[in-house]
């Protein structure tokens, strides 16, 4: 039985937190690169481009720079990578199954989020390179401005459906109750705030400060090549896809319907719009646009929330 | 094409050919085949349809396109990027200079066509090249994997 129990769990973090999130996530970061080419007039890369690439990253020699630290440097982007992993394991099993889920389980998802940004400035210090030193010191910025202001804006989500603090407990009440963006104005609020930290943490859209390839060569990942460098590649790519999921999970729905299913596209493509229409901010407008307005914004709806509107 | 003696899989080979991201070099040139290589990422031509990006860093190219004649100066920044290389790559001698030296050959401050330093796959003959033979050029290229 107790057998049984750990080969399911082992079953559902590879299919369900690697194969199908990996696969989503190169589908959905195709769609960002065609809408991207599509924008700029142009055709952009046939379907299965990010699959290539991978697979072309996995077959390339690994590097690693004389003198940098070996270890630190090649288990980095693997340890991002595993947080990911669990991360979608556990997104997906409280929105298919809500009574699965544990209570916290939202606060060990913020957590495990930090994970990959935290690979990302180890593994770029690690490098021994002064670009990926300024992208990784960029990194470091980025999240220290966009982190405060989506805690607040998800504990908004706590007030308003009355202390739960559990994904699966969320994904029920939205059952019972509707949809959390129809439930009052501070989820709204909450909702705006959250779309302002998705392109921070993917890194795209106006907040590609980390690895402005224009400025910084590729930011944390100037030293990196083959699978190391797959492996950041396939992490992001799984980020594309868990984030907006678990915004739909937080905002929209509780089952995976075809509306769901629409939901998340419109996320991604609201996504790509403000990444391909939006210049490059410099670091310090990155951390005064959230400190600023975007943290003032999500207090206002943590007050709204505790006024219960 | 090999990898540390061995042949490369069907998998890779396909990988490579399908993603060929390039890197490109200036050793030396006028800058005017560097403005060409930027001509075949435009809407007109679209190389990113078969996979071809430019990126930054020369650790994530497979192909390098090296433009301009090797001068004295850039001689030990070239030896020093293709080493920087992760293999397998190609390398494209493009324009009259790095193809042959070009109106240069016998400068004093020439070390001479790219072929002399580092292996070269193939020549991207111009002055400058059109977009079509850069692409021409490239297809070549992948034809050797």
């Amino acid at each position: 039985m107790a057998l049984m129990d750990v080969l399911t769990y082992i079953g559902l973090v590879v299919f369900l937190g690697f194969v199908f999130t990996a696969l989503v996530g190169l589908a959905s970061s195709w769609i960002d690169r065609k809408v991207s080419a599509r924008l700029q007039w142009r055709v952009g890369p046939p379907w299965y481009q990010p699959i290539a690439d991978i697979v072309k990253l996995m077959s390339k020699e690994v590097t690693v720079v004389e003198g940098s630290s070996r270890f630190t440097c090649l288990s980095a982007p693997f340890i991002g990578f595993a947080a990911v992993v669990v991360v979608s394991t556990i997104i997906w099993m409280a929105s298919i199954r809500p009574q699965s889920g544990f209570v916290g389980d939202i606060i060990v998802i913020l957590y495990l989020l930090y994970i990959p940004s935290l690979a990302m400035i180890v593994g770029g210090s690690a490098s021994r390179n002064p670009f990926a030193a300024l992208g990784a010191s960029r990194e470091m910025k980025l999240m220290l401005a966009y982190e405060a202001s989506f805690l607040v804006a998800v504990f908004t989500l706590v007030l308003n459906n009355g202390g739960i603090v559990s994904l699966g407990g969320m994904v029920a009440y939205q059952q019972a109750n509707g949809p959390m963006v129809t439930h009052s104005l501070s989820s709204v609020i909450a909702l705006v705030v959250a779309l302002t930290y998705l392109p921070a943490k993917l890194g795209i859209g106006p907040f590609d400060i980390p690895e402005a390839d224009c400025e910084l060569i590729a930011g944390t990942y100037t030293e990196y090549s083959g699978s190391p460098l797959a492996a950041f590649k396939l992490t992001k790519a799984m980020l594309l896809c868990m984030l907006p999921v678990l915004l739909v999970t937080l905002f929209f729905t509780s089952a995976w319907t075809p509306w769901a299913i629409l939901w998340y596209v419109l996320i991604l493509v609201v996504l790509i719009l403000i990444r391909n229409t939006n210049p490059r901010l410099r670091i310090d407008q990155a951390l005064r646009f959230f400190w600023g307005p975007v943290l003032v914004l999500s207090l206002v709806g943590i007050v709204l929330a505790a006024l219960g509107l | 094409m090999e990898i540390d003696g061995r042949q490369l899989s069907r998998l890779s080979r396909w990988g490579l050919k399908k993603s060929p991201w390039a890197f490109h070099l200036n050793t030396g040139s006028c800058n005017n085949c560097d403005i060409e290589v930027l001509d075949v990422l435009t809407p007109k031509y679209d190389v990113e349809r078969f996979g071809i990006t430019l990126i930054g860093s020369p650790r994530h190219a497979d192909i390098l396109i090296v433009t301009g004649v090797v001068t004295v100066q850039t001689l030990p920044r070239v030896l020093h990027v293709y080493e920087q290389v992760a293999k397998p790559c190609l390398v494209v001698a493009m324009g009259a200079c790095g193809c042959t030296g070009g109106i240069f050959d016998g400068s004093y401050h020439v070390v001479g066509p790219l072929d002399k330093v580092i292996p070269v796959d193939v020549y991207i003959p111009g002055c400058p090249p059109k977009p079509e033979a850069i692409i021409d050029g490239v297809v070549k290229a992948l034809a050797k994997i």
